[in-house]
């Protein structure tokens, strides 16, 4: 075994992860630490300027309320949206999850605003909405300003404040005495041979989604070109499983609508600007299917449509081999040019419309800008394609997986408290283990703004709990540190020792690399599990399969090589994956109806089933490797 | 549409011990070549093409090429970030250029004091659901709660 350093860093409050969320439960523990007196530590696998999905920016905020009425049109109140998302996720949804968000997550615009970030508003200074909940902002330098309101806030504590950049973390520690209580993280430096050990009162576990569980469509040089970014692996989800919590609605994806191949953002044009789209041969998708949605009432008929639904009419009509989709963005402009007659003014209409239009791609998907323009399209001129693409999870969009979290005290049902062994508002089922963001399940729509209010919704209930337990020290052994060092340092041990083999270290009977892991990984969840393969169908006798496939994978997880430390890190995300992919699988398997045609439906049961209307949630013992399967109620609360 | 480095330009951040966009890419993507003292892209297919090292590099030696898998060859998208706003000229395939001006931010870079204008916070308060500013800073009273 190679020889790295430890360095153990002992913390009140430790924040895994900063995206969004992290940088949220920065700002907002560093607040609650200073009269408390504990001491907060933030770890990220990158850098904090620009780490997590908001790295290249956003163009518009997607989660905003408007409670104070200074918004340009819809304001609106947490019930409405409680409302909508459960609607959204065709009748599932954490409504005190959702409800807590969506009252709170007006500060959290309102420090951004505070902070820098450009806001659009009319004169009289209200917010811009483009949609019921949207409101548009320039966004390229979104994270970096939240980063800095987080390394700013975390600054005031001194050496109570700590950020620790490019620490892959990989497993979740439990303590020695109360094997069910965690009580800190391991992980190494991808920068230099040292591992971390992390101590820590309560931990929150913020490291995002997961792309690349399922295949992208693009496997060349577009690989990378995943929607949400190649970097996030799954960690939150594997942890939490890991450390022997329960996941919530790992089955329900998301599958997002685009501009096809550069993955560009459709929301602004559909919203904003009301673009047309329509099929190739100029028929509407959109509605076109009333028969077929009958099997998915009410939600089918709800407005607004629900989008997975509005995912499935996509489905159906590429079933009928109508595509290409097509965005009329030229439609646009000779909408303005019949609507406006004076030359100065239409003129400048243009101009304002081709400007937002690129802004909307250059802010958040420079590829989506690039790719007219390797095209020789201007979107003025000519439309462009819209595609279903690859499957995520992604738990603060419009997609329910994620952790079985305690919500609020005032908000949440009296039916959920049994499930949590002490109730902390964004605590998983596991003791001292909270989330945000990404990580908290059947809690759709959240977005940025929504996952950074989350983050700080999750850090002061961490910094209450701590603080409930000021007297609790963490007990780690050498030997279980010891234990888990040679654990992450495996897949180095194997390259060293098997690599001489092979003339080329490439080919290996004895390893496998993470990279080809991955392709493995990806192709049995692609072509079993409801991938766009597949058309995103799967049925039981398909589920079957990959479980038995995905079970060799597990063996050969020991199997691992890593030549390096940038390896090593793919390596973890890696398994990461594969624990997310296994856990969406045997949800997928116990769900017995088609909740979310446009996210994945079953051959077996194409229909949505009343009966069904209840969370799916799994376990796993990894001890015993034993997975298991629970139905939670859906109680609503408005 | 991974992002490469121009040999010319790049001068390895001086050999500094680590370059503007290793710092910076947040897939870890950017390794130094001490020898050459040039960095590179050791892994494309798994870059997100955000353009976070386009933007931080200071000898601007670093663009991004289209995903040789869907684009064409020829166009390019390339920033020019300021303090205040960022200027992007994009050009076609067919050699026509189109220049957009947006702005970044309104508040001075490094600028931002969080808790500045709020009261300190007061220990008792962890007990309760007020996160910092609330509610006053929502424009409301109180904090909604169920009926």
């Amino acid at each position: 075994m190679r020889e790295f350093a430890t360095e153990v860093v002992e913390t009140d409050v430790l924040i895994l992860g900063g995206g969004m969320s992290g940088c949220g439960a920065a700002v907002e523990a560093a607040y609650w630490a200073k009269p408390l007196g504990l001491k907060v530590t933030l770890v990220d696998k990158a850098a904090i300027d620009r780490s997590g999905p908001v790295a290249m920016g956003l163009s518009a905020i997607n989660t905003y309320m408007g409670m104070d009425g200074k918004v340009t049109s819809n304001p609106r109140m947490p019930e409405r949206f409680a409302e909508y998302v459960t609607n959204d996720q065709c009748g599932l949804a954490r409504q005190d999850l959702v409800f807590d968000v969506a009252r709170h997550v007006d500060s959290t615009v309102k420090h951004f605003d505070k902070w820098g970030l450009p806001i659009w508003k009319d004169e009289a200074g209200n917010y811009r909405k483009s949609g019921e909940w949207q409101v548009m902002i320039s966004g390229e330098s979104y994270k970096v300003i939240v980063a800095e309101a987080a390394k700013n806030a975390m600054a005031t504590l001194g050496d109570k404040g700590q950020i620790i950049e490019r620490v892959m973390i990989t497993h979740l520690l439990k303590d020695d005495k109360e094997p069910d209580r965690v009580c800190g993280a391991i992980g190494f430096s991808v920068r230099e041979e040292k591992i971390y050990v992390f101590k820590a009162k309560a931990t929150i576990a913020l490291m995002g989604g997961a792309v690349h569980v399922f295949r992208p469509r693009s496997q060349g040089e577009g690989f990378g070109r995943s929607w949400m970014p190649p970097f996030v692996s799954g960690s939150v989800y594997a942890l939490v499983l890991q450390a022997g919590g329960e996941l919530t609605q790992m089955d329900v994806t998301f599958v997002p609508p685009r501009f096809k191949d550069s993955y560009g953002p459709v929301g602004t044009f559909f919203l904003l600007f009301k673009t047309p789209a329509t099929n190739g041969y100029d028929g509407a998708y959109v509605g076109g299917y009333p028969e077929e949605l009958k099997a998915w009432e009410p939600y089918a008929s709800a407005k607004p449509c629900p989008t997975p639904i509005r995912n499935y009419e996509m489905i159906l009509c590429a079933k009928e081999g109508k595509t290409p989709f097509l965005m009329h963005t030229n439609r646009v402009a000779e909408r303005l040019k019949s609507e406006i007659t004076d030359p100065k003014a239409l003129k400048k209409a243009l101009r304002e419309y081709e400007n937002e239009a690129w802004e909307d791609f250059l802010d958040m998907t420079i590829a989506g800008a690039t790719n007219w323009a390797a095209h020789n399209v201007d979107p003025l001129e000519k439309e462009m394609e819209l595609q279903l693409s690859d499957t995520v999870f992604i738990g603060s969009h419009a997609c329910s997986c994620g952790s079985w979290t305690c919500g609020a005290e005032d908000l949440m049902p009296k039916e959920y408290v049994d499930s949590f062994p002490e109730q902390y508002n964004c605590m998983t089922t596991v003791k001292g283990l909270f989330t945000a963001g990404c990580g908290v399940g059947a809690c759709a729509h959240k977005f940025s703004s929504g996952s950074h209010v989350q983050g700080r919704i999750a850090a002061k209930s961490a910094l209450k709990y701590a603080n409930d337990r000021k007297g609790y020290t963490p007990t780690l052994s050498d030997a279980t540190i010891g234990k888990f060092k040679e654990t992450i340092l495996k897949p180095m041990s194997v390259y060293d020792e098997q690599c001489a083999y092979t003339t080329s270290d490439d080919v290996n009977p004895n390893y496998i690399s993470p990279h080809n892991f991955l392709f493995r990984l990806q192709k049995i969840m692609g072509e079993y599990v409801g991938g766009w393969e597949t058309l995103y169908g799967t049925n039981d006798k398909l589920l079957e399969i990959a479980l038995w496939k995905l079970a060799f994978c597990k063996e050969d997880i020991e199997k691992l090589a890593a030549k390096d430390l940038h390896e090593l890190m793919r390596a973890w995300e890696t398994v990461h994956r594969y624990y997310v992919g296994e856990a969406c699988a045997r949800t997928r398997l116990a769900r017995k109806e088609s909740r979310w045609p446009g996210y994945y439906y079953k051959f077996d049961y194409l229909k949505l089933d009343e009966n069904e209307k209840h969370f799916v949630n799994v376990k796993y013992d990894m001890d015993k490797n034993e997975w298991s399967v629970l139905e939670r109620p859906m109680i609503p609360i408005i | 549409m991974p992002s490469y480095v121009i040999t010319e330009k790049c001068d390895g951040c001086k050999g500094q011990d680590k370059t503007a966009c290793m710092h910076i890419c947040p897939n870890d993507l950017m390794v130094l070549d001490k020898e050459k003292m040039k960095a590179y892209n050791q892994e494309p297919t798994y870059c997100w093409e955000c353009y976070c090292c386009v933007k931080i590099c200071p000898q601007q030696a670093m663009d991004v090429r289209g995903y040789a898998d869907f684009m064409p060859l020829g166009a390019a998208s390339t920033p020019l970030r300021g303090t205040e706003d960022i200027m992007w000229t994009i050009t076609f395939r067919d050699g026509r250029i189109k220049r957009f001006k947006y702005p970044i931010r309104t508040t001075t870079e490094g600028s931002i004091a969080p808790f500045e204008g709020f009261p300190e916070a007061n220990a008792a308060d962890i007990n309760n659901l007020m996160l910092l500013g609330e509610p006053d800073i929502m424009g409301v009273t109180a904090l909604p709660t169920k009926k």
